[in-house]
């Protein structure tokens, strides 16, 4: 058992990065990442860390120097946030195109407009297509404990693809939170040296980053897709293992109270927790609800999905983050999965949260209560802005 | 024939290719001629980040590669950023004891497009954080691979297919962007101007920038007959001209210190460079007139730099 | 030999569709594209080497003799050599369509 001690949970995250004795980080500023890099810069001025920390002069150049220095065969970290974010996007398909192994921490931010420094998650919907892997975390021990998870499954011979660990900016980020640190020892056992499948060298010269004619572009997304669908069983075998060195075992879906409950919350990241107290309460006056944490976004982790939802009536699903024109992203993906059952949820859809507005348990109640509501009357797809005032 | 009798030891340079035959470059492509010569003055021990253009295209059409070293493409405007992260990765490597220590060069190649404009950024970045790199632009004057647009390093007065010579505008209106000048600018040990129809000087700067510790830019002019339009035989003609003409000088510029590879006693007459290409048959003799005093100017400017170096 | 990029499967992609044959363009036949040919007149090289380093297709290689001949199987007939040439030594000629 490792020490616990409450710390920042920019700071665990960072302190997570240097037991992984990362090579080379590039960092660019941007609230709320920040605390994240300035720690970093911190380990490696005082020598308790050996990498190459340097600040470049974009968030697009920060990713791009993590793919050089990846494909060099070091492992190599950045971390931003919203517009960085969207920024660097560009480089981001093309990190998973060319299965390198990054990891990146996404401090969750609104993107602009108008510009907010404060927390939802429009940022990482705006890649949902990038081809990384996509983690969401809950509490400050879980940014923590997936950083590591996060190296092992990347440089995993099989998996070879970036991750993406999602911290929401401010509500984790800037919250001190008591975090449960791993013994060295055991994360060089869990975690050894990076070593590469193919690399930049002169003694194998290899071409990465050709340009890929009509004839065989179709051949090489689907090379990445079966990548990523057949990095299932090792993210499963990562946090199993994981589990049996800390005793906290992460799962791509997670139930809380969800046995015979009618209606089940479906949320992502940090209200995890809010939803959790309002679960209690509720279920306190005897009314029948539950919570789905999906904490796996990239691979949509279908199958664990629909066993999670078998029996449920109504799904109430909090989304943070508007796909504007269509509805919420997270609910989208919520019914898709479901489509194809013959017994499906009704899909009720809040979004919740904007730009840092904060839900509380109270929120949570009132938003089954109007989902339960209006499914009673018929409308079995809800959709609204929770708590707008008119 | 008899004009280009001097510069040669060309026997002594080393017969190994290090940039393959059967790459896509159009027909008297004097940019894959620099290339060509870049990967002979290095040898096999670089890594190489090429930013998207001409170059990356006709070199590495999968499952075809012309390239014999290492190399990476990523985007347009990174090139400087992907190296940055190489050179790095190597730096900690070899200190973490993670691959042998050895000299591997790191190699930044991106066009006047990739350098100038949309690349300026990522340059300016690793030139100032002074890693051990070195930057080659190798400038054709346009964004020739998407069908030769313009670019701030297009000269004045070039037609190109957004700077069109047409009834009310005369081509190209600014001048073309100095870049060896903001490399310098940055304060790094090593900038110098080549041209492929002088090898043995292209050669002899890419090795010397190898060589040094820290940023080094290299600034290439490649002549492309496509863009330029100009006839391919005459490729090698044209860089010999810019330079006699004073409109592409070779220089070099170590620790501040301004050097001119070759001065003349008397620059030929712009008129013999321009009349040679296409793109600049719309220029009146008033405009002719006005770039040859430009060019002279900064000429002479150069030469008083040069001068304060010795 | 590395077959043309429509005839692969996507199993056999490397990862990252990364080129693992370092230079295998040289099996791409870039000499089908000219309309004219370079020819030596042996009389008058003085082995220079210009249209050797000049050639932006790496088509001249040295022979055993010390001439530098050409590979038709690259040159895409620009004719910078033939301009080059110091003593006039090579000219361009038509490719007849039969030598193709």
């Amino acid at each position: 058992m490792g020490k616990r001690i409450g710390m920042e949970v920019s700071i665990a995250a960072a302190e997570a990065v240097k037991q992984c004795n990362v090579d080379v980080i590039s960092a660019y500023p941007i609230t709320p990442q920040t605390h994240v890099v300035e720690h970093l810069s911190e380990l490696v001025a005082n020598g308790e860390m050996d990498a190459e920390f340097f600040c470049v002069e974009s968030e697009h150049s920060a990713l791009s120097v993590c793919v050089g220095s990846e494909a060099t065969g070091a492992r190599s970290f950045t971390c931003t946030s919203s517009q960085g974010l969207a920024l660097m996007s560009e480089i981001t398909y093309i990190a998973s195109a060319l299965r390198l192994p990054i990891v990146m921490i996404i401090a969750n931010r609104a993107l602009s407009g108008p510009i907010s420094i404060w927390n939802d998650h429009s940022d990482v919907m705006s890649i949902r297509d990038c081809g990384w892997i996509q983690f969401f975390a809950e509490n400050g021990q879980d940014v923590y404990d997936q950083v590591f998870c996060a190296y092992r499954l990347a440089e995993d011979k099989e998996v070879l693809l970036p991750v993406i660990i999602n911290m929401d900016g401010f509500t984790l980020s800037h919250v001190i939170e008591p975090i449960e640190l791993i013994d060295q020892e055991k994360i060089d056992q869990f975690l050894p040296a990076y070593k590469p499948v193919l690399s930049l060298h002169p003694d194998r010269p290899v071409t990465m980053g050709g340009i890929a004619l009509p004839g065989i572009f179709t051949e090489t997304k689907k090379a990445q897709e079966v990548a990523i669908q057949s990095s299932m069983p090792k993210i499963l075998e990562t946090w199993k293992a994981f589990g049996d060195m800390t005793g906290r075992y992460y799962n791509p879906v997670e139930t809380y109270k969800t046995e015979d409950a009618e209606t089940v919350f479906v949320i992502m990241g940090s209200y995890g927790e809010t939803a959790s107290v309002a679960v209690d309460m509720m279920r306190e006056e005897g009314r029948s609800v539950g919570l789905i944490k999906l904490r796996l976004w990239r691979p949509f982790p279908f199958e664990e999905f629909k066993k999670a939802t078998l029996d449920v009536k109504q799904l109430v699903v909090i989304d943070r983050a508007v796909s504007v024109g269509a509805r919420g992203p997270v609910a989208s993906e919520v019914k898709a999965a479901l489509y194809g059952e013959d017994q499906r949820p009704s899909v009720y859809n809040f979004v919740a949260g904007l730009g840092g507005r904060d839900v509380a348990p109270q929120d949570f109640i009132k938003m089954v209560d109007k989902a339960e509501i209006e499914i009673e009357e018929g409308n079995k797809e809800g959709y609204e802005i929770y708590g707008v005032r008119e | 024939m008899t004009e280009n009798l001097n510069v040669y030891a060309v026997r002594t340079l080393t017969q190994k290719e290090y940039f393959s035959p059967g790459h896509r470059a159009c027909q008297g492509c004097a940019e894959a001629l620099a290339v060509r010569m870049v990967g002979k003055a290095l040898g096999r021990n670089v890594i190489v980040a090429s930013a998207t253009g001409c170059m990356e295209v006709v070199s590495s059409p999968i499952p075809f590669t012309a390239w014999r070293v290492p190399w990476l493409h990523v985007a347009f405007e990174n090139a400087a950023a992907v190296a940055s992260g190489i050179e790095s990765a190597l730096k900690v490597l070899m200190r973490k004891g993670r691959i042998p220590s050895k000299k591997i060069v790191t190699i930044a190649m991106a066009g006047d497009g990739g350098t100038a404009d949309i690349g300026l950024q990522a340059l300016s970045g690793a030139l100032e954080r002074g890693h051990n790199f070195t930057y080659i632009c190798t400038d054709n004057e346009a964004y020739m691979n998407t069908g030769i647009q313009r670019s701030s390093a297009t000269p004045f007065g070039a037609s190109t297919t957004t700077s069109p010579a047409g009834k009310v505008k005369m081509g190209q209106i600014t001048w073309k962007k100095n870049m060896p000048a903001i490399a310098a600018a940055h304060n790094i040990p090593y900038v110098a101007t080549a041209c492929p129809s002088y090898p043995i000087d292209l050669i002899q700067k890419v090795k010397k920038a190898a060589n040094i510790e820290g940023p080094a830019y290299i600034h290439i002019l490649s002549v492309c007959p496509t863009g330029w339009r100009s006839a391919p035989e005459l490729s090698i003609k044209l860089g010999r001209l810019s330079v006699e003409t004073g409109v592409f000088p070779l220089y070099e510029v170590e620790n501040g210190k301004y050097h001119l590879s070759m001065d003349f006693p008397q620059l030929k007459p712009i008129k013999e460079y321009i009349k040679l290409q296409g793109r600049f048959r719309h220029l009146t003799d008033s405009m002719i007139e006005e770039i040859e005093k430009r060019v002279h100017k900064e000429y002479e400017e150069l030469k008083e730099k040069a001068k304060k170096g010795v | 030999m590395t077959k043309p990029e429509s005839e692969w499967t996507w199993k056999e992609l490397p990862p990252g569709t990364t080129i693992l044959e370092p230079g295998n363009a040289c099996q791409y036949r870039t000499g089908d594209w000219k309309t004219l040919k370079p020819v030596l007149n042996k009389e008058l090289c003085i082995h220079c080497g210009l249209c050797y380093i000049f050639c932006p297709d790496m088509s001249y290689a040295l022979n055993p003799e010390g001439y530098f001949i050409v590979d038709l199987f690259y040159c895409k007939g620009c004719g910078i050599c033939a301009k080059e040439c110091p003593t006039g030594a090579i000219t361009m000629v038509l490719e007849k369509e039969e030598e193709k």
